[in-house]
């Protein structure tokens, strides 16, 4: 069974088709990149897989559930995570608190209204670990993230989603405008990443896609223009000619 | 019939003058997304003015509503230069309190000098009383407010479609970065836009003594009403406010002349479905 | 969103998992001197005891629009209505021959949470703008309403004859407002103890990462649409509550309780006091009363001016109002 799967998936803006029928499998336990010129409809696509834009046409599924008409915060609980290529984190809360709150939400927890945070150890404990995996030290866990460095952030960006404990793992850009003094705890922690999560990576650069990934996807003007294995996507002329702007023979 | 056509022609008199307040506030609060809720002070501020010059300083109608004008418009500037470009950036619940503050203050200062009454106007002889017309009797100032807004009404829309200013004016509401990246002077644009804001609002304020009427609470009065008119007509164009204005103005009066049991109740309402059913009216900016 | 960086410098309140630096002793007493001053108010004012609960009051009000504006972030106009809703329930309640002051206050409350539950989505499906105008129109609606409706309500002549029985069948609300002002102060430390338990909880952080960031915050799997309808609830059954209070203790409701300028002068307590740290709710409708009082005495467009100016200033110049001082002065000495 597929981890993720979708048919036909197509997402209009008015008149501008930017996802248009994308047929589209993520194997389980998968390293599969997503590239494509910029425009191509990337973001589009991982916001029409994690629910934050409702699609137009077409159906999504996620371990053989149909999941197109689900919300986002149930695709989540469902196991599909994702990061996102603009840092989206918590200016105000510290990255114990905000690792804190994806867990509590992951144990269903996140209602929970008569009990202090303080009271929840293991809630506590496992943020704290995890963070540690990242190397954050006690003083990054408890500063408010809106001081953090930006790889700090870069690397929050991915904690956040690796405590919800996903199935399904959808990175975009993760190492956009990261400094290369930083990106290498970057690729370090998409590099220890479970064998048991499938991982789509959305990304610009083709080092990092080329030692990643085990499948690659074209993304040009919304509709997969190649899929295959990183040797063939390398030797195939149309990609070479769309993405890689150069003529077919070059 | 006749008293029907009667009020029919306040309705859409007051609906017109509700414009000419409004037409402002459509520009800060639906294209520069500022929470205004202060706009109807320029109105009170131009009411006043009107009513001191006509009645203590004995100036003629005329040139007294075109001070009074001119002075909302002065005000709004300064405003403008001097608090309101402070707070063009903030949140939402700051644009609220500095408005609510604003109000409260001009609503003091007015209440201070002229006290709490409503305040009544002359008007000159050749805008008093009614003209037969087809058998009906329609009042003069009525139809002299029908004119004259209608006079603004077309005076906008071609400023707003055809002039190079109200060109630069959609360029830099439509997008700001980039309209100054183009070299347009944004914040001398917002500022000649909001004193032209504030000095039609004076205007309205001034002409609506008669209709209206005018005392210390008019901005908070009124304050719904000409956020239903920006809600509801939306901001790309002159003519959506308008009609928003229009039929505002029409079902209000009809309202209170033959239900008045129900009050404003319906007016309230009206406002809160017609912010569900269509948002974008004024939030396709905001959102 | 601007929103979030203008509160950044300050920081929750709420205890957080970050941990917290100050001697614990040092913060219980701290946290336990506006409740001290308050109890001493009571030997130390006698004849101000009116004022006192109207003080308690406002705050229990200003709590409440913490709650909602200042944790889960959704800015409101129309706050009144809840206020006015669980101030007519109980007066209606105790001049219809039911004049038991806690279950009033109970049914006050949970009336205003139902409306508060029911609008909602109204308020939140609209979008910021949209939704500030949606909560504003509909407590013009209900003003309205109790406005015309005076063969229930009075109208604006008020709802008289509000007969409340002595509390817990032994303490007579007395003239000089001591049951009244005692009663008061106990419902408000209630349920701040419980505001507070609600902010330091999992939902209470849930809260703060919706306002301030909300699209990641459904990223992380929180159902912010159910969240914030939830926290606008309790906000709303908290307003009833104080509401309530307020049609008890002065046995008459008045379409004040409803008004606009309710709305406003419990935005201007909270910014005053400091958005989002629960004390800052308690000393800003504090200092907010004692000046209504102060002023009004002179004239009452003094006080309006004064109000209006206050207003501005915040607006342009407040960063976390006296609670941001406070820290500061804080951390300036330490």
């Amino acid at each position: 069974m597929s981890a993720l799967s979708t048919h036909g998936l197509t997402r209009r803006f008015g008149g501008f088709v930017a996802v248009d029928g994308v047929d589209f499998t993520l194997a389980e336990g998968a390293r599969h990149a997503l590239i494509g010129p910029n425009g191509a409809g990337k973001t589009t696509f991982v916001n029409l897989l994690s629910g934050a834009l409702p699609a137009s046409g077409g159906t999504l599924s996620l371990f053989g559930e149909d999941i197109t008409a689900l919300p986002q915060h149930q695709r989540v609980r469902r196991g599909l995570a994702r990061t996102f290529q603009v840092n989206q984190l918590f200016p105000e809360l510290t990255p114990l608190e905000a690792v804190t709150m994806a867990l509590a939400e992951r144990e269903g927890a996140g209602a929970t209204w008569w009990r202090p945070l303080r009271g929840m150890g293991p809630l506590r404990e496992e943020a704290v670990q995890l963070l540690d995996t990242l190397r954050f030290d006690a003083a990054d866990r408890g500063r408010l993230t809106s001081g953090l460095p930006y790889g700090r952030q870069r690397l929050l960006e991915i904690a956040l989603a690796l405590a919800l404990r996903p199935r399904v793992l959808l990175l975009d850009e993760p190492a956009a405008g990261v400094p290369p003094a930083e990106s290498r705890e970057v690729m370090q922690a998409i590099a220890a990443l479970p064998a048991d999560v499938a991982v789509l990576l959305i990304e610009h650069d083709m080092d990092l896609v080329f030692r990643f990934a085990q499948r690659i996807t074209v993304l040009a003007q919304g509709a997969v223009l190649a899929e295959g294995t990183p040797e063939e996507i390398a030797r195939d002329p149309r990609v070479r000619e769309a993405y890689l702007g150069e003529p077919a023979h070059g | 019939m006749s008293a029907f056509l009667s009020v029919l022609l306040d309705g859409v008199a007051s609906g017109m003058l509700l414009f000419v307040l409004a037409v402002g506030l459509s520009v800060t609060l639906g294209l520069m997304n500022v929470v205004n809720l202060a706009h109807g002070a320029f109105g009170m501020v131009g009411g006043y003015v009107c009513v001191v010059l006509l009645n203590q300083a004995g100036i003629p109608f005329l040139p007294a509503v075109a001070a009074a004008a001119l002075a909302a418009a002065a005000l709004g500037w300064v405003l403008e230069r001097t608090l309101y470009v402070r707070i063009y950036r903030s949140d939402h619940l700051e644009q609220v309190l500095f408005s609510i503050g604003l109000v409260f203050v001009l609503g003091a200062v007015v209440d201070w000098f002229m006290g709490a009454r409503q305040q009544l106007i002359q008007l000159p002889g050749w805008l008093s009383g009614r003209v037969e017309f087809a058998g009906v009797g329609l009042g003069r100032y009525r139809i002299f407010l029908i004119l004259l807004c209608g006079a603004v009404v077309a005076a906008l829309h071609f400023g707003l479609v055809r002039t190079r200013f109200g060109a630069r004016l959609r360029a830099a509401v439509d997008d700001g970065v980039v309209a100054r990246g183009m070299g347009l002077p944004v914040p001398r644009i917002f500022t000649l836009t909001f004193t032209l804001g504030s000095g039609l609002a004076g205007l309205g304020g001034a002409l609506g003594v008669e209709v209206l009427g005018l005392d210390p609470t008019f901005p908070l009065k009124y304050m719904v009403y000409f956020l239903i008119v920006v809600a509801v007509g939306g901001t790309n164009t002159v003519i959506g406010p308008f009609l928003a204005a229009l039929l505002l103005g029409v079902v209000d009066v009809l309202g209170k002349y033959y239900v008045p049991e129900v009050g404003a109740f319906v007016i309230y309402t009206a406002m809160v479905v017609l912010l569900l059913l269509r948002p974008q009216g004024l939030l396709r900016k905001a959102a | 969103m601007r929103a979030s960086d203008r509160r950044r410098a300050e920081g929750p309140e709420a205890p957080s998992t970050g941990g917290v630096n100050r001697p614990r002793p040092t913060r219980q007493l701290l946290e336990a001197l506006p409740w001290l001053a308050a109890v001493g108010a009571y030997f130390a004012f006698p004849e101000y005891l009116p004022l006192l609960s109207g003080i308690a009051i406002a705050a229990l009000f200003a709590l409440s629009l913490d709650l909602i504006v200042g944790y889960a972030g959704v800015v409101t106009l129309g706050h009144a209505a809840f206020f006015g809703l669980g101030a007519y329930t109980a007066g209606l309640l105790a001049q219809q021959g039911w004049g038991e002051p806690i279950s009033g206050l109970l049914a006050a409350g949970a009336a205003a949470a139902l409306l508060g539950l029911l609008t909602a989505p109204l308020v939140l499906r609209a979008g910021e703008l949209a939704g500030l105008m949606v909560t504003l129109g509909l407590s013009l609606m209900l003003y309205e309403a109790a406005n015309k409706a005076a063969f229930v309500t009075g109208g604006a002549d008020g709802l008289q004859g509000v007969e409340v029985w002595p509390l817990l069948g032994a303490f007579r609300f007395d003239l000089f407002g001591r049951t009244a002002y005692l009663y008061s102060l106990a419902v408000l430390f209630l349920l701040f103890v419980l505001a507070r338990l609600l902010v330091a909880s999992p939902f209470g952080l849930s809260l703060r990462g919706i306002r301030g960031n909300a699209r990641r915050a459904a990223a992380l799997g929180v159902p912010v649409k159910a969240r914030l309808s939830a926290a606008y609830a309790i906000a709303a059954g908290y307003a009833g509550i104080a509401g309530a209070l307020l049609a008890q203790t002065t046995q008459f409701v008045s379409l004040d309780a409803l008004s606009f300028q309710r709305s406003a002068e419990g935005l201007l307590m909270l910014v005053l006091g400091g958005l989002g740290s629960l004390h800052g709710a308690l000393l800003g409708a504090a200092a907010f009363t004692v000046a209504h009082h102060a002023l009004s005495e002179a004239s009452p467009q003094f006080w309006q001016f004064w109000l209006g100016i206050a207003l501005v200033a915040l607006a342009l110049a407040g960063r976390g109002g006296i609670m941001g001082l406070l820290r500061r002065l804080g951390r300036g000495r330490g």
